[in-house]
């Protein structure tokens, strides 16, 4: 693992006599976009606070680069930059906005102005540099304010859940412009979400939050495949994550290579609704992470033949585990690579599911859950 | 009727013929209020701004304090600078009692608790997010008051020009601790004060009207500056 940027070493926060955050250990690691994920209430932006340095924590300790930040420390605040959910742009135009932190670390106004509109340019908004901020749409202003972020070259970008209040096809060009530049500077981030979309996309690790626990941290495919509990896996919804890369593209459809087996995928699969520029269907080398939620996939007794049928992915597999959760029972299938299903008590009796046992999974290609990289 | 249409044409006339003594009286009034709306802004914006942010123990008396102080008597006021003041007072080797400062002073005493309280409720009205996205950004206590300022900027404007009202348009006070001296402590109020009580209602009425009138045109260009530049 590369450098450590950030630690929090037993950081814990209480309000109201309650334990909101706690956190027995986090890094977070140079030029990595670590992706905070938890429902609503689960802590996530106290958390941020804290790495902020805007929140004492009531116990623990936050390290930047190796020295203890204490609660509120200027020469600490100076050197990162935070991002919310609501712009919170001040009255006065696009462009004092941007140049904001910059003036606040004294830059003088011309040396700001210069690189205010070069940020202003790479965010695809310089055109608004001397609208008033109270004039711009919801895109527009959360653009303006990640410029007023990622102006300051900040060594530690923190992101709160900065496309939750935006619509669809809004973020989603915004989510791929902020990945591209993530990628371009490799900005270390903190990068709050509830949605795993989002996680997927941006994250290199993902930390799942939970009733102010930090319940797992790790690369999102394993996140996603082997939750650390049940409430972890109740979260993430989607258990089965499979890397892969597209090996063919006909009739529509794109062939991807994930482990031995080839799973087939519309070619359209990933791309925005209805975004200012379309993202091209997937092509021959894409990488992409595909996504099956396990009530997507069917199994069948080991000797059914592998007959044409409208679910396009059909494999042979053998089952490796049968988990009791809740009434139903997740069944883990190798098949090529692991893949996991859902199914009845039932289905567990009549096709004696269990260790060994030979199966045919299948899954319709439209089920395919497609996340571009 | 009569009296007010007179009132008007005298206080046209006066107005037209730059009567001396109304002019004098005009600009100090001017100058007494204008310089008690400064310094009540100089103590009341950091005041509210204090009692805004600030998290300390008797905020919340202070608060109260201040809310009343924005409905405070003026003849209170005047009582209070006066025995101050006053020859054998505490503060009376500065041989300040009936001069325009004493008025400026009582006038400020007037004035600050409004522009606190109007402040305080300006700053108090800013979403709390915009402290922690200032702060996230790098700036310092000092910076994000001055932000904090300009964001509530009109709301601000409100307060100076809610205390300018409260010291222009004070009477008891201003008689108290200046004495309605000609020449030299009597502004508008008084005069207007003293000619009614002489009967003289159309002198009265016109120095009524240029008060109005004065009030008016001061709060007017602090109104253009408040509206300028809003979007919606």
């Amino acid at each position: 693992m590369s450098k450590s940027v950030l630690s929090l070493r037993d950081v814990r926060v209480e309000y109201g006599g309650r334990s909101v955050l706690e956190v027995p250990a986090l890094d977070v690691c140079s030029g990595e976009v670590l992706a905070v994920i938890g429902p609503n209430g689960a802590g996530k932006s106290t958390l941020l606070q804290v790495m902020a340095g805007l929140r004492s924590p009531g116990a623990g300790v936050l390290r930047f680069r190796g020295q203890t930040v204490r609660p509120g420390d200027l020469g600490y605040r100076r050197r990162i930059a935070l991002v919310l959910q609501d712009p919170m742009l001040l009255d006065a135009s696009v462009l004092t906005n941007v140049t904001l932190g910059l003036r606040f670390r004294r830059w003088p106004r011309r040396k700001a102005v210069g690189r205010a509109m070069g940020w202003l340019e790479r965010l695809g908004v310089a055109h608004l540099a001397h609208r008033s901020a109270r004039t711009l749409s919801g895109g527009e202003a959360q653009r303006v304010s990640l410029a007023r972020a990622l102006v300051l070259e900040p060594e530690l970008l923190l992101l709160d859940e900065p496309f939750s209040a935006l619509d669809a096809p809004t973020r989603a060009a915004l989510l791929d412009d902020l990945q591209g530049l993530l990628r371009e500077t490799r900005t270390t981030t903190v990068f709050v979400t509830h949605d795993q979309d989002e996680a997927l996309r941006l994250g290199d690790r993902i930390a799942v939050l939970l009733g102010g626990r930090l319940r797992q941290l790790d690369v999102p495919e394993r996140v996603f495949a082997a939750p650390a509990d049940a409430e972890v896996a109740a979260f993430v919804g989607m258990e089965t994550i499979l890397t892969g890369r597209v090996v063919a593209v006909e009739n529509g459809m794109a062939l991807v290579q994930v482990g031995s087996q080839r799973v087939e995928v519309p070619v359209t699969a990933g791309m925005r609704p209805a975004g200012p520029e379309p993202v091209p269907p997937l092509q021959e080398g894409s990488e992409v992470l595909l996504g099956i939620r396990p009530e997507d996939v069917t199994l069948a007794p080991g000797e059914t033949p592998l007959l044409p049928s409208s679910a396009r992915n059909r494999f042979r597999g053998r089952v490796t585990r049968v988990v009791p959760q809740g009434r139903l029972y997740h069944v883990t299938v190798a098949c090529g690579f692991p893949l996991v299903a859902v199914v009845t008590p039932r289905s567990v009796r009549e096709l004696a599911l269990r260790e060994g046992r030979e199966v045919v999974v299948a899954f319709k290609a439209t089920a395919v859950h497609v996340i571009r990289r | 009727m009569e009296v007010v249409l007179e009132g008007l044409q005298q206080a046209l006339w006066l107005i037209l013929r730059r009567d001396p003594a109304v002019v004098e009286i005009t600009l100090r009034t001017l100058q007494v209020s204008g310089t008690a709306t400064l310094i009540s802004l100089l103590l009341g914006v950091p005041l509210g701004t204090a009692l805004a942010l600030g998290r300390f123990p008797g905020r919340r008396l202070v608060v109260s304090l201040v809310n009343t102080g924005m409905g405070l008597p003026p003849v209170v006021v005047g009582l209070f600078v006066a025995l101050m003041l006053w020859r054998s007072g505490p503060l009376g080797r500065l041989g300040l009692i009936y001069t325009p400062l004493a008025m400026v002073i009582a006038q400020a005493v007037i004035a600050a608790p409004i522009v606190a309280g109007v402040s305080l409720a300006a700053i108090q009205q800013l979403d709390p997010r915009l402290h922690l996205q200032l702060l996230g950004l790098g700036a310092s206590r000092g910076q994000l008051v001055l932000v904090l300022w300009w964001e509530a900027r009109r709301s601000l404007l409100a307060a100076a020009m809610a205390g300018f009202g409260g010291a222009i348009s004070e009477v008891g006070a201003s008689m108290m601790v200046g004495g309605n001296i000609v020449g030299q402590t009597r502004v508008l109020t008084t005069a207007t004060v003293l000619e009614t009580s002489k009967g003289n209602f159309d002198l009265a009425m016109a120095l009524g009207l240029i008060l109005l009138l004065l009030a008016y045109l001061v709060t007017l260009a602090m109104t253009w500056l408040q509206q300028s530049g809003r979007t919606g």
